[in-house]
């Protein structure tokens, strides 16, 4: 039933299509991490002036949808005479970056909130002890509060990068060649449901749980205080010694 | 004019995302919770295939779920009714992106509506079951109130995805906003205004149902004390 020479003669494409999807998550994410630190500290910020406009920013963002968001930079703003006359518009013609910028746009809102949301989580008397040894409010985030609050954050952020790299599959609207667009140019080629959707299915499979077993041993190298103790019991520790 | 006159035409779509989504969720709630009662089941067949859903749908992308069950789907049907004798049938759009997001997103309930049931002392139900109740009754009395209160968070953040995952029908061809927006932008080149305007509606439901549904939250942990960190 299943015609294997289609699967087989298409899966160079399918490879191609692979990097492209990796490609723009990894950029995406890249960006994203990097944008939401600085941002997750003004989100927590006491002063309304950095928090405010942050809340504003990834509550937008988080509460419309990733398509929506990528046709407004893709095709919304080629509307305006201002960037088409600009240098700028050489990079919103295309549609790699058009695609990057929303993506990282999206996953920057999320990965904010995720990493305010850990450094909340900070017991109190941590800061407390950083500042009764005097460390001052930077040494305290570099040190103290930032270390910690990325550690609590992974296995929610593990989270956030499956699904940004479900995501990726909205860029195969803008003209992207990415896995999901070769499955559906060879659904278009050959009529073959099974082929090209099960094969698609079968790469994106593997990406998740790769990313799955990524973060598990990322969790296992900075998360290794939480985890559970194994039982020893007393016979144990003396045959230890 | 507001949108260059084509405000009514987005309302119109708009009409139908909602439509979308309520049906999906309808639907996605039956399967949540048929997937939670077989995962807690004494089967081993049912937790098996019940696995089997919620880790496939979870490994794969909602767009390129909706292509495979939208063509998939179809070419299954057809092959079937034809094996039958019967005629070429045009499952339409509608149809499967309601069945398509109902689906992948049942998956998810199944995980929430599960742990809901899980955080239910395990106590009670036994005590229930002790006094005489039948297994209806338990679910009835004891089960699905409690469950409800435990669900809400996980219900809220599924429903807030999947809504925002209805503007992906337009792209196996849907009427809805997106569609319409995007004939509108190509009608007048105005992109920008349209795809602004359905953000500012997206934007709208979500604040919408995020306020209804801490409200239904707080009516539902009346007489449950808040742990105080004082």
């Amino acid at each position: 039933m299943i015609d294997w020479s289609v699967v087989v003669g298409s899966l160079p494409d399918f490879f191609a299509g692979l990097k492209v999807t990796l490609l723009l998550l990894a950029i995406s994410l890249a960006s994203g991490l990097l944008l939401s630190v600085p941002l997750a500290v003004a989100r927590v910020s006491p002063n309304p002036w950095l928090a405010k406009p942050v809340w504003l920013y990834t509550y937008v963002i988080r509460g419309t949808p990733l398509l929506v968001q990528l046709f407004i930079i893709y095709y919304g703003f080629a509307q305006i005479e201002f960037i088409r006359e600009s240098v700028a518009w050489n990079l919103f013609r295309e549609a790699w970056f058009c695609a990057w910028l929303a993506f990282a746009i999206n996953t920057t809102a999320y990965t904010t909130e995720i990493i305010a949301g850990a450094l909340r989580a900070t017991p109190h008397g941590e800061i407390e002890a950083a500042k009764s040894l005097g460390m001052s409010n930077f040494d305290l985030y570099r040190r103290i509060l930032l270390p910690s609050a990325l550690r609590r954050a992974l296995p929610q952020y593990s989270n956030e990068a499956v699904g940004m790299m479900h995501a990726t599959a909205i860029a195969s609207t803008v003209t992207l060649v990415d896995l999901t667009r070769v499955a559906r140019d060879v659904y278009a080629n050959h009529l073959a449901t099974v082929e090209a959707f099960g094969t698609v299915a079968v790469f994106y499979f593997v990406l998740t749980f790769s990313l799955i077993g990524i973060f598990r041993l990322a969790e296992r190298r900075w998360l290794k205080h939480l985890r559970p103790q194994t039982d020893v019991t007393p016979a144990d520790a003396v045959i230890a010694k | 004019m507001i949108l260059h006159g084509y405000l009514p035409a987005i309302l119109e779509g708009l009409l139908t995302s909602l439509q979308v989504a309520v049906l999906s969720l309808a639907i996605a709630c039956v399967f949540g919770l048929a997937g939670a009662a077989a995962k807690l089941s004494n089967s081993r067949a049912a937790r098996m295939i019940v696995d089997v859903y919620t880790t496939l749908i979870r490994g794969i992308p909602e767009l390129a779920l909706m292509l495979m069950v939208f063509y998939g789907g179809q070419a299954l049907l057809n092959y079937l009714v034809m094996k039958a004798g019967g005629e070429y049938i045009e499952v339409p759009a509608f149809t499967a992106g309601v069945l398509t997001i109902g689906f992948v997103f049942g998956a998810y309930m199944t995980e929430t509506f599960r742990g809901a049931i899980l955080a239910i002392p395990k106590g009670q139900m036994e005590a229930a079951l002790s006094v005489g109740m039948s297994r209806v009754q338990v679910l009835r009395r004891i089960t699905l109130p409690q469950m409800i209160r435990h669900a809400i968070p996980g219900f809220t953040n599924n429903w807030l995805i999947m809504i925002k995952a209805t503007a992906l029908v337009s792209i196996i061809g849907l009427d809805d906003m997106m569609q319409r927006a995007g004939l509108a932008a190509a009608a007048t080149r105005q992109p920008l205004d349209f795809y602004l305007a359905v953000a500012a509606i997206y934007l709208a439901i979500t604040t919408v149902s995020i306020l209804l549904l801490s409200r239904v939250e707080k009516r539902f942990s009346l007489g449950v004390r808040k742990a105080e960190f004082k």
